[in-house]
């Protein structure tokens, strides 16, 4: 299994031909108290990059974006129903949804876990 | 992920290093880095609420007005009554343009033939310069740049703050006095921004570390962020300057005819009186209203407000999650004939349709200590 993360604070972490999808801890710790996830359906497709999922906190909303293309198998109707699950397990139990992959080459360009942590120092 | 917050260049507040150690994140707003939350907004709204919230709001205007007959000269720009306002006692207040649209809103009090005034951070250098350039010549405004504020809310500002300024839970809702705090001169008055009981605390800069620290020792006060004095005053019905009023809106749209007193309806002599009067006597063309938004998704500021057949009806001007209450609610503005409580409407959103119906505001009921009121 192979963890990666996007500039736009959101990670990968891929097992096979499938990959699951969240934000990271930095990111939900800007957001700040979450209140509402919205999830892509199963059988959705998207684009790399495209707009996938909606968080918001008591502040501010955010899209969350694809990182890779392909197409949903699962949104997280656990983080849609206690939003602020996101913020106690961002990186595990709050993730948004999982997808299939169309291309693994499109995982290349993103940062592994060392790159991302070190880089959100940074911020 | 998207959005994520900017910095750019700001003053300091006097407290800056202690809100730092107490853990906040600061974030800049009205020119100054100030602090959003400490431990979450959820908490620390839900903790004023319960107990009570220690808020730096020093980069408000702190203003003295002084001269021969301050009070009819301000008369002119104001329209509230101020010639038979007592002696330490406030009321809020709005300047208005001459086309009666909102400059700002603010507290006055009268301290003697003075009048202090509280206007807002982002727009408090406008309001010295409009005052200036319309009241006589022999008044002169002060602003009180070495003064910090603190307001101090919630059931249980009051004991936590009589343990250190002796006799403040003798003021009633809207009266002020001079105390000592720390061993330094203070100004304090029963008022707030977030519909509870409370105080608001003019102390000198050099002060406010040591103030803070004494109001912090007692367990039942916690320090908290603009995040949290936002969704409060959204609860608490209470409009935010440049939000919810602005030019474009006037006291009887905004629904602050309450700050027009009597006699000035009467005499009239404020600025947009012909505008204000006529709106008074005919209804305004909108109104400002709550609104109760199904599901759990916030609706916020910029959002449309239709019909049933789709057509624009009005804006929301604020809107967000009630911790309170533990759903999305929001204020804004919709043309009169829609403006009655339960009137079902909708709102649109990045595309999406929200169902909503007005409520009467405050969302949450104010618990304001009267004069005459029970303990």
């Amino acid at each position: 299994m192979s963890l990666y993360f996007t500039r736009e604070h959101e990670w990968i972490r891929v097992d096979g031909d499938v990959a699951t999808v969240g934000i990271s801890d930095h990111a939900q710790q800007a957001l700040g108290d979450i209140v509402f996830a919205e999830v892509p359906e199963a059988g959705k497709r998207l684009a790399k990059g495209a707009e996938a999922a909606v968080v918001e906190s008591v502040k501010a909303a955010s899209d969350v974006y694809s990182p890779v293309a392909g197409e949903v198998t699962e949104g997280n109707s656990a983080v849609a129903d206690d939003p602020a699950l996101i913020n106690r397990d961002p990186e595990g139990e709050g993730w948004f949804f999982k997808l299939k992959l169309d291309d693994a080459g499109e995982l290349e360009g993103l940062m592994d876990e060392a790159a991302y942590r070190d880089w959100v120092k940074t911020l | 992920m998207g959005d994520m917050t900017e910095s750019q260049d700001v003053q300091k507040l006097a407290l800056d290093s202690w809100h730092r150690s107490k853990g906040a994140r600061m974030v800049p707003f009205a020119g100054y880095e100030m602090p959003v939350q400490y431990e979450g907004i959820i908490t620390e709204h839900l903790w004023t609420r319960e107990s009570a919230g220690l808020f730096d709001v020093s980069h408000m205007g702190q203003l003295l007005v002084h001269g021969a007959d301050a009070d009819a000269a301000l008369e002119t720009l104001l329209p509230g009554e101020l010639r038979t306002l007592g002696d330490m006692r406030l009321r809020y207040s709005l300047l208005l343009d001459d086309s009666g649209g909102i400059i700002d809103d603010l507290m006055a009090t009268r301290r003697g033939g003075d009048f202090y005034l509280v206007v807002n951070g982002a727009t408090k250098h406008g309001d010295i310069a409009a005052l200036e350039n319309s009241l006589p010549r022999g008044i002169v405004v002060d602003h009180m740049k070495e003064q910090a504020l603190l307001a101090l809310q919630g059931p249980k500002a009051v004991e936590a703050l009589e343990t250190i300024a002796p006799g403040v839970g003798e003021l009633t809702f809207m009266q002020g006095g001079a105390f000592r705090l720390a061993g330094h001169p203070a100004w304090i008055s029963r008022s707030g921004y977030t519909g509870e009981d409370g105080f608001e605390i003019s102390i000198p800069a050099a002060a406010a570390a040591t103030v803070a620290d004494e109001l912090t020792a007692d367990a039942a006060v916690k320090p908290i962020g603009l995040g949290a004095r936002d969704s409060l005053r959204l609860e608490a019905g209470l409009p935010l300057y440049g939000h919810d009023i602005d030019r474009a809106t006037t006291p009887v749209m905004a629904g602050l005819t309450f700050a027009i007193s009597k006699r000035r309806r009467a005499e009239g002599g404020f600025p947009g009186a012909q505008r204000i009067l006529a709106e008074l006597e005919e209804g305004p063309p909108q109104r400002r209203v709550g609104f109760d938004v199904d599901g759990r998704q916030p609706v916020r500021e910029g959002a449309l407000v239709l019909d049933d057949e789709g057509n624009e009806v009005g804006r929301i001007t604020s809107g967000g999650f009630s911790p309170s209450l533990q759903r999305p609610i929001a204020m804004g503005y919709v043309a009169s004939a829609l403006a009655e409580s339960g009137t079902a409407l909708k709102l649109e959103q990045r595309s999406k349709l929200f169902e909503a119906r007005v409520a009467a505001l405050p969302f949450v009921p104010h618990r304001y200590h009267r004069k005459g009121a029970a303990a």
